[in-house]
């Protein structure tokens, strides 16, 4: 595979800081078709260094980069400090689930103060939906959204994209343009409380594939139809014809009342066993975005099947993406050519 | 403060219930004294130069006392909600609220149904009664438990005092803060289905019907729930409802960008049911509007959507919005001014809101074309946590009187 720099699609996508003129990533849903493909391109390079023995570039070295999570989080956090440190970015981790947040300053304070630490790029993690824009308009470096509520996680669905981009390549299915059309995905679980499906949504429409959601009633956000889905509830028939499988466990945390009668029945009619995996496309992916449950909404042998579940490809993809991010992130702060100020907004 | 001198407004269009009559309105001893008659000798001659002659403005259901933003919204008399800190569930504390808005505007406080807002134990209502309450209110949130809300309509059709109750099933509504469908869908917010509207109605409407309560649903905002008022109605029901703005001008796509200002309770509806509020205001359905002002600083309103208190400060914009419907030829003139003076001052059982001899003088002279922009920046109101912000708008109150005296504007 031949390393894919900067000029790696000419005509995907515009010109310099034109490719990506936008200062936060936010949302999957205020980014256009170009802009996506873009950002999986620029992680290609990436890829390729996190597999060397040496991993290190300096590429954003004397930089500070606060990961502010004001939710707990294990792997994402881990992802996005490698991504930082990788790139020679001096990386610190705000664990606010118990910092003054506690003590009863306003997530606007907490903003300002990261502001007047002078950090290059913030990356956010909170559990209100809308939180992680509400701060990007209060500061004035770059920032990342690394999930907000039930709204968004927009590099979570990047890395997915990417993920699936190599499964297809190394089955020599993958298109020349960068793009998934004509792919079925089916995304499984709590669809209500995710984030993640509504990345993934917003994404792999833009990328041309068709999504369908499965959910019990419960689980499933009223409306959805709306943006362009199609809706099941028995497991079985959305998985009829699936390339894609992308399974979700169930957020018990954010679930206010009791929303399904067991995990045990939930495993009953949603658990992907190879049974309910064999309706699907002969060589159907599977997907998971972590932490999985085993035994609940995916069973272990099929969560660990070589040749189908790409669960372990999407982490790797995820530290890629991560790069990508910060690194385009904070082009025009490092006065990258074509990047800097005036020269293209 | 008393009025001093007879005053007679001359050359306005005086909106009476009867509709849009000329001649002269004479206010003495703060009383109207005639409508449409001519002016006499002595009196303060003020020309109203073809503008609308009109009653003030009564507020049905305000969360604060907020003078400048009233007085700025034609407004000369407010129902307070009983959701204060600490709650109008005690007589002293109707007794003080009362008195809080004297001489230049009145406040009628709305006695708290239950102890702490609670919903489970009965307040001293008569005592709050004779302290000066002129209805009772459950307040922001509605009486899950229907044994005591039976209880509570029983007491007060003995009192015959009207009940204002807020309609959402509070088990249904739960942690919500938007009406499920797309638009909660796509931002990701804790939504609950517009039905839950139509069950605290239906059951409302059941209790009060059985005992023979006089009954008024503060806000009803869905297609479903309107049809329900719009039944009892016909069936002799002792039912009226209200409404603010806010869910006649806004749906919910205005929660884009998770904007706070838009975060009210009831949340905003569907774009079907804002048009069922329209024809519901069109054909009697509706016959309160009210501004629910409820002004809130940044420190409740710049937080996350789902962390923001619900609420806008309505006081200022209540009258343009109002007469945007006029406009559209939803209402005439003359029921405008009903839905927000003639109705809510029939409610509270006061002499007022309307023009006709002997009513109270507060009036008001409106200038209904006069152009304005609302703007969040620059409120009269404690707070600019308005959903209208940046929005052209028309009618502006150009002269206030309370009880015949001038109020500065």
């Amino acid at each position: 595979m031949t390393s894919l720099q900067n000029s790696s699609s000419p005509g995907r996508y515009p010109a310099g800081g034109r490719a990506f003129p936008h200062r936060d990533l936010i949302s999957i849903g205020s980014l256009q078709t170009h802009e996506i493909l873009f950002l999986l391109d620029e992680a290609e390079q990436w890829v390729e260094l996190n597999r060397q023995p040496s991993k290190h570039t300096d590429a954003l070295a004397g930089l500070t980069i606060i990961n502010a999570f004001f939710e707990n989080s294990t792997r994402t956090l881990l992802s996005f400090e490698i991504a930082g440190k990788r790139l020679g970015a001096d990386v610190v981790n705000m664990h606010a689930a118990q910092s003054s947040v506690k003590k009863g300053e306003t997530l606007i304070d907490t903003a300002v103060t990261l502001n007047a630490m002078r950090a290059d790029a913030i990356v956010i993690r909170h559990g209100s939906s809308g939180a992680v824009g509400l701060i990007a308009g209060k500061v004035d470096c770059p920032v990342l959204n690394a999930g907000d509520g039930s709204h968004e996680h927009p590099t979570q669905a990047l890395l997915d994209a990417l993920a699936l981009r190599h499964k297809l390549r190394e089955r020599g299915e993958a298109s020349s343009d960068g793009m998934t059309n004509g792919l079925a995905v089916t995304i499984c679980g709590d669809i209500l409380h995710s984030r993640v499906a509504r990345s993934n949504i917003l994404c792999l429409q833009a990328l041309g594939a068709t999504v369908r959601l499965c959910a019990p009633p419960a689980l499933m956000p009223s409306g959805v139809e709306a943006m362009g889905v199609s809706v099941f509830h028995r497991f079985e028939d959305a998985l009829a014809g699936s390339d894609v499988v992308m399974m979700l466990r169930l957020q018990n945390e954010r679930m206010d009342g009791q929303f399904i009668p067991s995990p045990r029945e939930y495993r009953h009619l949603y658990g992907l066993t190879q049974d309910r995996l064999a309706l699907a496309k002969p060589q159907a992916i599977v997907m998971h975005p972590g932490p999985m449950n085993r035994g609940v909404e995916i069973e272990s042998d099929v969560a660990d099947m070589p040749e189908r579940s790409i669960i372990t490809q999407q982490v790797e993809m995820g530290v890629a993406i991560r790069m990508a991010c910060l690194d385009v992130l904070t082009r025009k702060a490092r006065k990258i050519p074509g990047w800097g100020e005036g020269e293209w907004v | 403060m008393k009025q001093q001198t007879p005053i007679a407004i001359t050359g306005g269009r005086l909106v009476t219930p009867e509709g849009i009559v000329e001649g002269a309105l004479r206010l003495e001893d703060g009383r109207i004294a005639s409508v449409g008659g001519e002016a006499k000798d002595g009196d303060d001659v003020v020309d109203a130069a073809g503008q609308l002659v009109t009653p003030g403005l009564v507020d049905l259901g305000v969360f604060a006392i907020d003078k400048p933003a009233f007085h700025f919204g034609g407004i000369t008399r407010a129902a307070l909600m009983p959701d204060q800190s600490p709650p109008l569930d005690f007589p002293s504390r109707v007794r003080f609220a009362a008195q809080s808005g004297k001489p230049d505007f009145w406040v009628h406080p709305l006695a708290g149904a239950t102890v702490g807002l609670e919903g489970a134990q009965l307040a001293e209502i008569a005592m709050m009664r004779d302290a000066g309450a002129r209805a009772i209110a459950t307040g922001r949130s509605w009486i899950a438990d229907s044994g005591v809300m039976l209880r509570l309509l029983q007491y007060a059709a003995m009192l015959d005092m009207v009940v204002v109750t807020h309609c959402e099933d509070s088990a249904l509504a739960g942690k919500a803060v938007a009406t499920s469908g797309e638009i909660a869908t796509r931002l990701g917010l804790p939504s609950a289905p517009a039905v839950a509207e139509e069950l605290a109605v239906a059951r409302d409407i059941a209790l009060a019907e059985l005992v023979g309560a006089r009954l008024h649903l503060r806000q009803v905002t869905t297609a479903s729930a309107l049809e329900l008022v719009r039944a009892a109605k016909a069936r002799g029901v002792a039912v009226t409802a209200g409404v603010t703005p806010a869910h006649f001008m806004l749906s919910d796509l205005a929660l884009a960008e998770f904007r706070t200002f838009a975060r009210l309770s009831p949340p905003l509806r569907s774009e079907e049911d804002r048009q069922a509020v329209i024809a519901a205001v069109g054909d009697g359905t509706i016959d309160v509007i009210a501004s629910g002002h409820d002004p809130r600083g940044p420190e409740d309103k710049r937080l996350p959507f789902v962390d923001a208190a619900p609420g806008m400060a309505g006081a200022e914009t209540l009258l343009a919005m109002v007469l945007t419907l006029v406009r559209d030829g939803v209402i005439g003139m003359e029921r405008a001014f009903d839905l927000v003076a003639r109705n809510p001052a029939t409610l509270l059982g006061v002499e007022a809101g309307l023009l006709a001899e002997g009513a109270e003088a507060d009036i008001a002279l409106v200038d209904p074309e006069r152009p304005w922009v609302v703007d969040s920046r620059k409120m009269a109101a404690q707070a600019g946590n308005t959903p209208f912000d940046g929005q052209p708008s028309q009618g502006r109150v150009t002269a206030l009187w309370k009880g015949g005296v001038a109020i500065p504007l």
